[in-house]
């Protein structure tokens, strides 16, 4: 018996589920509803509504990216140094609120920064001016680095346990002081979980609508409600495939980024 | 690796845990808040876990989320599993070229992934149970395949080389020798298939049909119309049995740990 034909259910299965629907968002995304051969579904992408909710969601995405990156950094640096034993408890609890459903997570936050919520009745309290950031891109951005700085801690903390502790001492034997080691030993050694926490934040990002949906109101368009929404309300499938295909050509523009980065390549994609 | 830590240090990882931690805290404050307003405090009550175990909508919706991520993260293991036995035994070139195939539902944004598949259910099959199922299963194949692949990778050929020279079939041989050593890979990529699975909301709402629900698209739902509080009530549920779960995994390999030190010694 060939061992080979054991990958064969998979490279269907690929074929079918993971190749063929891609064709076919392709062929939705080229032809109008007659039928015929056209290009009006992607440029529909240079309408002034589109554009602005393509670059609404760039930089939502982006500064997200940004502010996860700041905030989980030192946080996974910190657990890291932690002793073995407590610090695997320690990464799981700061993994934990990933498992309670992110719809719900999104509305608790809502009850927190809304105008009349949480955060505005303890100004109030304190003769402070009230909250008025929800409906706004600063609510889906504080939603954003909310839900995904889970997904930007893991993969940073992961290649900070991966350094040899005696590099570092290496470093301080010789001399080193404690920025130069980390700019010449703990930074360089971590880019790998760094690049993966960025791809991991910054492309659900640029695709969410949910967030944007609950914590903008509807008020507040990005790319993906657009897209959602000729499928949902709309139901013009060929303008919402031709304007998945736009969103997927930015995803491929920030893997080729990263890809150029990653020297090290394959594997260490996620956790 | 013990290094003292500083006031500051401390104060930093209190503050990232109460951010992330303080809206779950609201949540369950709110399954016991008798008001169905969430701004308002009505007292404190237990009706709302009453009414979730009475509630058909809700037991049927976290029935399909149970049974589709079971299911799911089951299919998606042993082929993920197979894929990667039958993969090592190819050229290099197959397996860059099935790694690149097998990102593309990692990478791609999870509403592209969602609109592709639903344009491929309705050409050829109905939106249903058994899609969701499909979608489920393609979206989770990723997770086991990165799991297993590496383990796979590590085994030690020369054992399993040795068990056919001893005479054992290949069969026998893969289920004594290389199974065992790559078993802990393949449950993690189960239990992050069930995680993945289980969380999804963008993918299951485009390829659902109508009439038929998860508790994440239960939840889209009711975000319109206002939140059934029974679901705060759920959640609050969920993740003390998580919480639980976990604290006696970690009791658990700690007293392993314990033990394989003791034996060691001797």
């Amino acid at each position: 018996m060939n061992r080979k034909w054991l990958s064969g259910p998979y490279l269907i299965w690929a074929a079918g589920f993971i190749i063929l629907p891609l064709f076919l968002i392709l062929y939705y995304g080229f032809t109008s509803e007659g039928g015929g051969f056209t290009l009006a579904n992607i440029s529909a992408i240079a309408d002034p509504i589109h554009l602005t909710a393509l670059w609404r969601s760039l930089y939502i995405a982006f500064f997200s990216t940004l502010i996860c990156l700041f905030l989980a950094y030192p946080l996974a640096y910190i657990l890291s140094k932690a002793p073995a034993k407590k610090s695997g408890i320690l990464i799981m609890l700061f993994i934990l609120p990933m498992w309670i459903n992110f719809l719900l997570r999104t509305l608790a936050l809502q009850m927190i920064v809304s105008n009349t919520g949480l955060l505005s009745s303890v100004l109030e309290f304190f003769g402070l001016k009230p909250l008025r950031i929800m409906n706004t891109t600063t609510a889906i951005l504080i939603g954003m680095v909310y839900d995904y700085l889970p997904f930007m801690i893991l993969p940073i903390y992961n290649a900070l346990c991966k350094i040899d502790r005696d590099l570092i001492d290496a470093a301080y034997d010789l001399g080193a002081s404690k920025a130069t080691t980390f700019r010449k030993i703990l930074l360089p050694l971590s880019l790998p979980g760094v690049l993966s926490g960025i791809i991991m934040v910054f492309i659900p990002g640029i695709s969410e609508f949910v967030i944007a949906d609950i914590l903008g109101g509807s008020k507040v368009l990005l790319i993906g409600n657009v897209i959602e929404q000729e499928f949902s309300l709309s139901n013009n499938w060929h303008l919402g495939s031709g304007l998945s295909l736009v969103l997927m050509i930015f995803i491929f523009i920030s893997m080729a980024v990263m890809n150029k980065y990653d020297k090290s390549g394959e594997g260490q994609m996620l956790w | 690796m013990v290094e003292k830590k500083s006031f500051l240090e401390r104060f930093y990882v209190g503050i990232i845990f109460f951010l992330l931690y303080a809206p779950l805290m609201i949540l369950t404050v709110c399954s016991f808040n008798a008001s169905k307003s969430r701004m308002v405090w009505g007292g404190f009550t237990l009706d709302w876990y009453a009414a979730l175990f009475r509630d058909a909508e809700v037991i049927q919706a976290f029935q399909n989320s149970l049974v589709l991520t079971t299911a799911a993260a089951l299919i998606a293991t042993l082929l993920g599993a197979m894929a990667c036995i039958g993969l090592t035994a190819m050229s290099k070139k197959a397996q860059s070229a099935a790694a690149t195939v097998t990102n593309i539902p990692l990478l791609n944004a999870d509403i592209v992934t969602g609109i592709a598949l639903m344009l491929l259910f309705v050409r050829f099959m109905n939106l249903g149970f058994s899609s969701l199922l499909v979608a489920h299963v393609t979206l989770t194949l990723p997770y086991v395949i990165l799991s297993v692949m590496p383990k796979l990778k590590q085994t030690n050929k020369a054992a399993y080389e040795a068990a056919l020279d001893l005479g054992a079939t290949p069969v026998y041989a893969f289920f004594k020798i290389v199974l065992p050593e790559i078993l802990p890979g393949i449950l993690s990529g189960f239990l992050l298939a069930f995680t993945m699975s289980l969380d999804d909301f963008v993918i299951t709402y485009f390829t659902k049909g109508p009439g038929i629900n998860t508790i994440s698209t239960m939840i889209y739902q009711q975000v319109r119309r206002g939140i059934n509080p029974e679901m705060y009530a759920l959640s609050t549920l969920l993740f003390l049995t998580i919480l639980i779960i976990l604290l006696v995994v970690n009791h658990i390999s700690d007293r392993q740990a314990k033990r394989q030190e003791q034996l060691y010694k001797y």
